[in-house]
């Protein structure tokens, strides 16, 4: 209790120093969660991936498409209880700036296979409705302003031409990561146009979704779609959907692994900045110490002082750093637009500040703690006076 | 009756670089209960050394060293911090208090390491408060206090657990001649009327002739003892 009292009025005892610490500390904690964040909201869809969904494509590259006779011999292979499918779009809304995700869906049966993505019956059925009907997430929607109702004009850029869908639903996410920034419309809209204009682009499918029984036999329905279509024209590669989107962020390895590094070395700059301040209190103080041993206090009672104190600091740090972290990060995904489908601060990103924050804590604390331990304590009480 | 000190042939060296100092060499004398003494000597004669010796916060390379009967140069680290803390209340020439304690936390904090309740704490510590003349002041830190106020909190804070021994290092070394007087009359009233064993270390001739007995030392040597 008494040192606690004792860690307490050392920590605020020089107020200039304290306040320049905390700043630091805080901003460094706060971009270490600020950068974790983004990290995390890259492996959001990976980690939101359903283990009982597939994804099937062509096994040369997602560039190249199925054709869409497919879709029944996936659905006979045994285990495989639901198919969707969907093309990328890849339109232009007003401007390319204004960048977000646009599928061409098989309708009811694509958003029957992803329940996270909720939308009102009444809607959904507007859409199944409306050939040119599309459904937006609520985020997107917010961002642009879309409502029921409203037609959206793209460019298409993929599937040239001046496409307009008509607002018939907006869905919300079933969970804070789900990702609402998405424009769903109905394929065979995108199909008969192509078979209009571009009759060999027709019928062709980008990404077929199979829904399995049982994640377990994952790999094996794997190997019997993939086997269903050996040797033909356009061969196909099933894979988990973790694992087809972690194949997308592992296309930013680089950047993601840029991101980290740099996450841990505003936490070493900061350590070795409370290093340097608990390193100058601890001189400071060694008259102070070499009296407490003059009194009969143990080595153990001055590292607890000087790691109180360190830990305190640091802890001060981080809260004001987490504090900041919501607001900041409510901002920066504001800024990001719809890049950043659901930019949600996961408590493990807390949970990682708060260890950030002790290490640094405990690790500034280690050098000043064990010359004052050591402390000779003539040669302490020398320095007092001076 | 067993001296209080006792000291044998003692003697104490320090390192320079690859040089050996001799501080102190063939220090021989007995302090007893009850005595006020004064350790005098020019500036470097050993005679904070021979303190420090007898406090237990420095060892010494050979002699014998009793105090109350122990020898404290056998003791370890750790068990010589017990015994300082149970024996030796120390007064310091620059007070040595910690300066975001109040004047009542600094005197508390050598009871921290006995077994008293918090409540006997307390009271022990404002009574040697009062004993200063210092309970008015109890809530004041360090730096709201004058000289001679600051001396005398760490009086009292080298009296609070009722030592065997009061070590004083120049206890009025840094203080205006008013506050030394102040300061000299307390250690002087402890030593009288409650039988406290004083050894303090002066230069000063004045704050000597307090003591019962002088000691000189030059170049690490006793020269007499004489009172």
């Amino acid at each position: 209790m008494y040192a606690l009292k004792l860690i307490f009025k050392n920590t605020l005892r020089h107020k200039l120093r304290t306040s320049l610490t905390l700043f630091g500390l805080m901003v460094a904690i706060l971009s270490f969660g600020l950068l974790q964040t983004v990290i995390n909201v890259w492996y959001a869809g990976a980690e939101a991936a359903s283990s009982t969904r597939l994804i099937t494509r062509n096994a040369i590259s997602l560039v190249f498409t199925l054709p869409l006779s497919y879709e029944s011999k996936i659905r006979s292979v045994e285990g495989v209880t639901a198919v969707a499918y969907a093309n990328w779009f890849g339109g232009v809304y007003q401007e390319p700036k204004n960048f977000f995700p646009q599928l061409a869906i098989s309708g009811r049966k694509y958003l029957d296979l992803y329940p996270e993505f909720v939308l009102d019956e009444h809607q959904m059925r507007a859409f199944e409705l409306d050939r040119k009907g599309c459904v937006v997430g609520r985020k997107l929607a917010r961002q642009y302003g879309f409502k029921l109702g409203d037609i959206i004009p793209i460019k298409g850029t993929i599937y040239p031409g001046q496409w307009e869908f008509v607002v018939r639903g907006i869905y919300d996410g079933r969970q804070a990561s789900t990702d609402t920034t998405q424009l769903f419309f109905h394929w065979d809209y995108l199909n008969e146009t192509m078979l209009k204009t571009m009759p060999r682009r027709a019928n062709q499918i980008g990404i077929y979704f199979v829904k399995i029984d049982n994640a377990d036999n994952a790999a094996a329905i794997s190997r019997s779609i993939d086997s269903q279509f050996h040797n033909s024209l356009a061969e196909t590669l099933t894979e988990t959907e973790k694992a087809f989107q972690l194949g997308f962020v592992s296309m930013s390895d680089a950047i993601i692994l840029a991101i980290r590094i740099v996450s841990f070395v505003v936490v070493v700059i900061i350590m070795a900045v409370m290093a340097n301040t608990m390193a100058m209190s601890a001189r400071e103080r060694l008259s102070e110490y070499a009296t407490l041993k003059v009194l009969g206090f143990g080595p153990g009672f001055l590292a607890t002082l000087i790691f109180g104190e360190s830990i305190l600091l640091a802890l001060m740090g981080a809260g004001l750093g987490i504090a900041l972290l919501f607001p900041v990060a409510k901002a920066f995904s504001a800024k990001m637009g719809t890049f950043f489908p659901a930019f949600e601060i996961a408590p493990q990103i807390m949970a990682q500040q708060i260890g950030a924050a002790l290490a640094v804590g405990i690790i500034a604390a280690i050098l000043p703690t064990l010359r004052s331990m050591h402390v000779n304590i003539v040669e302490g009480l020398r320095s007092a006076g001076t | 009756m067993a001296p209080l000190v006792e000291i044998r042939q003692l003697a104490k060296s320090y390192r320079r670089g690859d040089q050996v100092v001799p501080v102190l060499d063939d220090i021989t004398l007995n302090i007893q209960t009850g005595d006020f003494t004064a350790l005098m000597g020019p500036s470097g004669s050993g005679k904070s050394t021979l303190l420090n010796l007898i406090a237990g916060i420095d060892k010494p390379d050979s002699g014998i060293l009793r105090v109350a009967g122990l020898d404290i140069t056998k003791l370890s680290e750790a068990e010589l911090a017990d015994w300082r803390a149970a024996h030796v209340g120390f007064i310091f020439q620059f007070y040595n208090l910690l300066p975001v304690l109040t004047a009542f936390e600094n005197v508390e904090l050598p009871l921290l390491l006995t077994s008293l309740s918090r409540k006997e704490r307390r009271e022990r510590a404002e009574l040697t408060l009062s004993m200063v003349n210092l309970a008015d002041r109890m809530d004041h830190t360090p730096a709201e206090l004058s000289g001679g106020q600051q001396q005398r909190v760490a009086i009292a804070r080298a009296i609070v657990t009722d030592p065997t021994l009061i070590v004083a290092d120049e206890p009025t070394g840094d203080l205006d001649r008013n506050s030394a007087a102040e300061v000299l009359a307390l250690l002087n009233q402890l030593n009288k009327e409650l039988g406290k064993t004083i050894i303090m270390v002066t230069h000063d001739a004045i704050s000597a002739q307090q003591a019962r007995a002088v000691i000189h030392l030059d170049k690490g040597r006793l020269l007499d003892a004489g009172s």
